[in-house]
């Protein structure tokens, strides 16, 4: 009957283990219950953990986390590292962490969302999404780091559990996955999606031109081949058109980040036009703050202003449509650094620049829970 | 705004020593962008208030680690995806930098703002006399219109005569990627 022994037998009184096959199982039992030998179940099912092992092993030898606390948050991860991850972060803390399918891109992957909720029922929230350049890597991996921080916090430090309190927080970590991957497999250095353009032989849309605010002007490119391709209409690109669908329908979104990198820079509206945003004066304010808290940890120098007078003139850009539905508090950010590595940031900076952009994320989070609207 | 010729800015800056961030020096430059200018750089005068740091000892080592090479020096990806950059590397990497800084020089306008992005590959260039060589790709980001730009460069160095960029040119870009 094909038993497998494990421990074999040694003499009376010592222990025999032995591995049973199923279809042997029920001869076994009837044989040793009627000779009066005592038998325990050690595994019930062997295979399942042959399995399991088999899963661990693949995931370590493809360094793949089994945990979001052995997760390397101090190096580069790729786009199944990404999403494994996000799933660990929901498996551990079902109660605060749940992922969201808001589309798929152009090369049909999906578009995921973390929601970090305690409760109720479409609370006013916060949206953060990074990487929607692909190449800018920091971005990407800040937000891994921030989507663990606000579970590590959201009980014991008094700011974050006040502002989940009251408001949910939607973050989007790879919010270009085509582009992203690209940038893994063939060019470290592509920023836009990867959808055709009709007529052309280059390929992709700049994502943050693609909004249908002051679309097509100046401040873009009408150019398929150019890096700042506005694209044939607004919303085009579905990693653009799922964000304004999530954004439209959710209806109570307050404040709305977007990350970038490089430049050290923080942004509010407009970037297609020079005429000032009606809370410019409010927007400025929070900035300033918000640049010192940043500061404060490493000393990292921001400067602030809105987009058009302090970056370029810049047009379909993400948080001047998002200004213009509504949302007040609209800010870009463009991480560090400054050009000595730009988008080639190394990995040891990851997580200071995450830890520093953190503390004046939560200081625009903390003025829109005290400033409702 | 000076009629007829061009813009003219006046620049106070302080140099840091990548190496020492407390050794700086001040220093004063006028830039005169003229106007029109298509193929034309930007002039540029400059006072420096105070002597920059000596670094012999350190030329002097990386000349004779690259004279001793068995085989012409080949290097790809500087940084790498990953932002790192070897230690044997690091003066190689400098060189680039100081050399893209001749090239920015010589290609920007008032709308432009350029960085050197990455080494994409270097290849030392066999010499019979004292200066090194070496035949440079680089990609140069440019802010304003967010493209990365392939440039070839050629660069001279020796330790007593400086930074030579003896050639240069863009390249086109892949428009398949």
């Amino acid at each position: 009957i094909q038993l497998d022994f494990w421990l074999a037998p040694r003499g009376l009184g010592h222990p025999v283990d032995i591995r049973v096959p199923f279809p042997s199982l029920q001869p076994l039992k009837a044989h040793l219950e009627s000779n009066g030998i005592s038998y325990s179940i050690m595994i019930e099912d062997v295979q399942t953990l042959v399995d399991h092992e088999q899963m661990e092993m693949l995931r370590s030898r493809r360094g793949l986390p089994l945990s979001t606390n052995t997760f390397d948050y101090a190096t580069y991860h790729n786009l199944d590292e990404i999403y494994t991850f996000m799933d660990l972060l929901v498996a551990e803390n079902p109660n605060l962490v749940s992922k969201l399918e808001i589309g798929r891109s152009t090369e049909n992957r999906p578009l995921y969302v973390l929601k970090f909720s305690k409760g109720g029922t479409n609370r006013p929230a916060i949206w953060i999404d990074t990487g929607i350049h692909s190449r800018e890597w920091v971005t990407q991996a800040s937000g891994v780091w921030f989507a663990k921080k606000i579970v590590q916090d959201h009980e014991n430090d008094e700011g974050l559990a006040a502002i989940l309190d009251k408001m949910d927080i939607f973050l989007e970590i790879v919010t270009n996955p085509d582009g992203f991957v690209f940038t893994q497999t063939q060019n470290r250095m592509w920023r836009k999606t990867r959808s055709k353009n009709s007529g052309s032989i280059c390929i992709g849309v700049d994502p943050n031109r693609n909004w249908d605010a002051g679309f097509g002007g100046s401040g873009a490119s009408g150019n398929p081949c150019s890096e700042t391709y506005h694209g044939p209409y607004p919303n085009s690109e579905p990693e653009v058109k799922s964000i304004v669908d999530f954004v439209k329908s959710h209806g109570n979104i307050k404040a709305f980040i977007s990350i970038h990198s490089y430049s050290q820079l923080l942004l509010y509206p407009y970037g297609y036009t020079t005429t000032p945003a009606p809370d410019q004066k409010e927007l400025h304010e929070i900035s300033e703050k918000a640049v010192a808290a940043l500061s404060s940890l490493y000393g990292t120098s921001y400067e602030y202003g809105s987009i058009i007078t302090t970056i370029y003139k810049a047009s379909g850009g993400t948080i001047d449509w998002t200004y213009n539905q509504g949302i007040k508090y609209s800010f870009t950010f463009e991480l560090r650094d400054t050009g000595r590595y730009g988008f080639l940031l190394p990995a040891k900076e990851i997580v200071p620049t995450a830890q520093e952009t953190w503390l004046a994320l939560k200081v625009i989070m903390q003025h829109t829970l005290d400033h409702p609207y | 705004d000076i009629d007829d010729v061009g813009h003219k800015y006046y620049l106070e800056l302080v140099l840091e020593d990548v190496l020492d961030k407390d050794s700086t020096v001040n220093c004063t430059a006028e830039v005169l962008y003229h106007l029109g200018s298509k193929n034309v750089a930007p002039d540029v005068q400059f006072t420096l208030e105070g002597e920059l740091k000596n670094t012999d000892e350190a030329d002097n080592v990386f000349y004779n680690q690259i004279k001793s090479l068995e085989k012409e020096l080949v290097a790809e990806n500087i940084p790498d995806s990953h932002g790192n950059v070897s230690p044997e590397m690091e003066p190689i990497r400098r060189l680039a930098w100081v050399a893209s800084g001749y090239v920015i020089w010589q290609n920007s306008t008032e709308n432009t703002k350029f960085h050197l992005a990455q080494i994409k590959r270097v290849k030392q260039v066999k010499r019979s006399d004292e200066y090194l060589e070496f035949d440079y790709m680089v990609l140069l980001h440019e802010m304003v219109s967010q493209e990365i730009i392939p440039w070839q460069m050629t660069v001279l160095w020796h330790p007593q005569h400086g930074v030579q960029v003896t050639q240069d040119s863009r390249q086109p870009k892949h428009a398949s990627e």
